[in-house]
């Protein structure tokens, strides 16, 4: 099924005025007191917070605050860290996603990630992106797998950059085209979510604004969590904006009115600069 | 609010508000002189106000340039978004202003010695209130008092009120003696002036509760008076 179809919302939701009234339909993902612990330390307190379709929402916040940490909670990658436990509930599609009955496996493959530093498989940039499709049975033959290949290369804006090149390996190219192509990757597996942690603080300006772009063109069709440093790029590609703060989310609202009229003191006082 | 942890962003935020002062205090001193020179007859103080425009738009392009090197350089948010956001509006208020004081001085330099001393204190009677409302708003500005911007919003329609009695007072003249035409109409413009002054403090009141609060005063619950229909 292609991803276009898979979700029932309004596609009257997509492009400009989405945003306000997204704020009407259901979350993509509820996240409802949602805590961290690492060996028994707790890092993220309580957290509450809806995720909205097509659209892109930001967690920033100081080094520490536990964005990343809660992204991870997002598709269970904090299980990979021994001591590591997450309570409170992440309801997607009706289900909470940290029920036993939910495959981990299938999990990350409907919530993909990319993450700070391009990781591209040690293989061609075809296989890459072939890779996920393969081992999820997505594909019956050749035929589909290159236009799946074609496909998510397209619309992570590679495709005419690496189509002479399929066969080379995905390291030799740039760091931003090796970004692009983890999100190739990512969205090679028809996922429903992409979380992106911290896509662009290895790019110089000009990969990080084809991301961005990129990232623009995809949340029209997919749910976007980023977290990043940048309170500019915040600023720039999400709708939605929440700040963390040793754990704990002190606002989360529209990106205009997080940077320009914040609520809390201690979201006036990071996004200034003022932070002591 | 506490100060930035790079202190040259706050120093530089404090110098443009500054500037703002120091632009404000100039025009409110072109209003109270060209006025006084309207009441007076006198010409010097009149050309004196003149000479002082140009130094006012030079310090709205000195503000200009510090807010708009200060964006591409520290690229504000927030509260600081907010202060530059009104500082840049201000500033050209502020110079609109100048600009209008400058018009009653130059208008001062063309009145007839002869003009009946009752005209003239009709527009020098309105300078006060709108100093006044000048002043008031430039202390806003300095005590981050959303309060008393409102305030000066709220009390527009007295110098509306003034602009119409003062219309009505200055049609009666021309009524009553032709040979004051030329004089009138030069005073009507004057007191037109006088009016638009109080409408820029308006706007600046708004410009400054926005900064202070991040929320709009919405000019359509501004209490207004009649007008004169002209």
């Amino acid at each position: 099924m292609d991803m276009t179809t898979q979700t029932n919302h309004d596609p009257a939701l997509t492009g400009e005025g989405a945003d306000k009234a997204q704020t009407l339909v259901l979350p993509r993902i509820d996240c409802r007191d949602v805590s961290v612990f690492y060996s028994g330390k707790q890092a993220v307190f309580g957290v509450s917070l809806p995720v909205f379709d097509r659209s892109v929402t930001a967690l920033i916040g100081p080094s520490g605050c536990g964005k990343s940490t809660f992204l991870r909670c997002l598709n269970r990658m904090n299980e990979t860290i021994d001591g590591a436990k997450v309570t409170g509930e992440i309801i997607m599609d009706g289900e909470n996603i940290n029920s036993p009955d939910v495959d981990p496996v299938l999990l990350r493959s409907r919530v993909g990630m990319v993450f700070q530093k391009p990781n591209p498989f040690p293989k061609s940039i075809y296989d890459n992106i072939a890779y996920g499709p393969r081992i999820h049975g997505l594909v019956d033959d050749r035929h589909e797998l290159d236009a799946i290949v074609e496909k998510s290369l397209r619309r992570a804006g590679l495709w005419q950059e690496v189509k002479d090149r399929l066969t080379q390996p995905g390291t030799s190219l740039s760091g931003g085209q090796q970004q692009r192509l983890c999100i190739a990757r990512a969205i090679a597996v028809r996922p429903e979510v992409i979380l992106m942690d911290e896509p662009c603080s290895s790019l110089d300006p000009i990969a990080t604004a084809r991301i961005e772009e990129l990232i623009d063109e995809l949340r029209k069709r997919y749910c976007i969590v980023i977290v990043t440093h940048s309170m500019q790029q915040a600023a720039r590609v999400s709708q939605r904006t929440a700040f963390f703060h040793l754990g704990h989310l002190v606002e989360m609202g529209d990106t205009d009115q997080i940077f320009t009229s914040p609520r809390e003191r201690r979201t006036e006082d990071y996004i200034t600069g003022r932070f002591g | 609010m506490a100060d930035h942890i790079v202190s040259a962003f706050t120093d530089e935020l404090d110098k443009i508000a500054a500037d703002l002062m120091r632009m404000g205090g100039i025009v409110e001193m072109m209003i109270l002189d060209s006025c006084q020179a309207v009441d007076r007859n006198d010409k010097e103080l009149a050309k004196d106000v003149i000479s002082r425009d140009p130094g006012v738009d030079r310090l709205e392009e000195e503000v200009e340039r510090q807010i708009v090197s200060l964006i591409a350089r520290r690229q504000p948010m927030a509260h600081d978004l907010r202060s530059v956001f009104a500082a840049l509006k201000t500033a050209g208020e502020l110079e609109r202003i100048g600009d209008l004081s400058k018009n009653i001085g130059k208008r001062t330099l063309m009145l007839d010695d002869a003009v009946p001393v009752a005209m003239r204190r009709g527009v020098a009677r309105m300078a006060r209130p709108v100093s006044l409302q000048l002043h008031s708003v430039l202390d806003a500005y300095a005590t981050s008092s959303a309060e008393t911007a409102k305030t000066v919003w709220e009390s527009d329609d007295d110098i509306d009120q003034h602009y119409n009695s003062l219309f009505r007072e200055m049609i009666t003249y021309m009524i009553e003696d032709p040979r004051t035409i030329g004089a009138g109409a030069h005073m009507l413009f004057m007191a037109k002036n006088l009016e638009r002054i109080g409408d820029h403090c308006t706007n600046i009141a708004e410009f400054i509760y926005f900064q202070i609060t991040g929320e709009y005063l919405m000019p359509h619950e501004r209490p207004k008076a009649p007008t004169t229909g002209i």
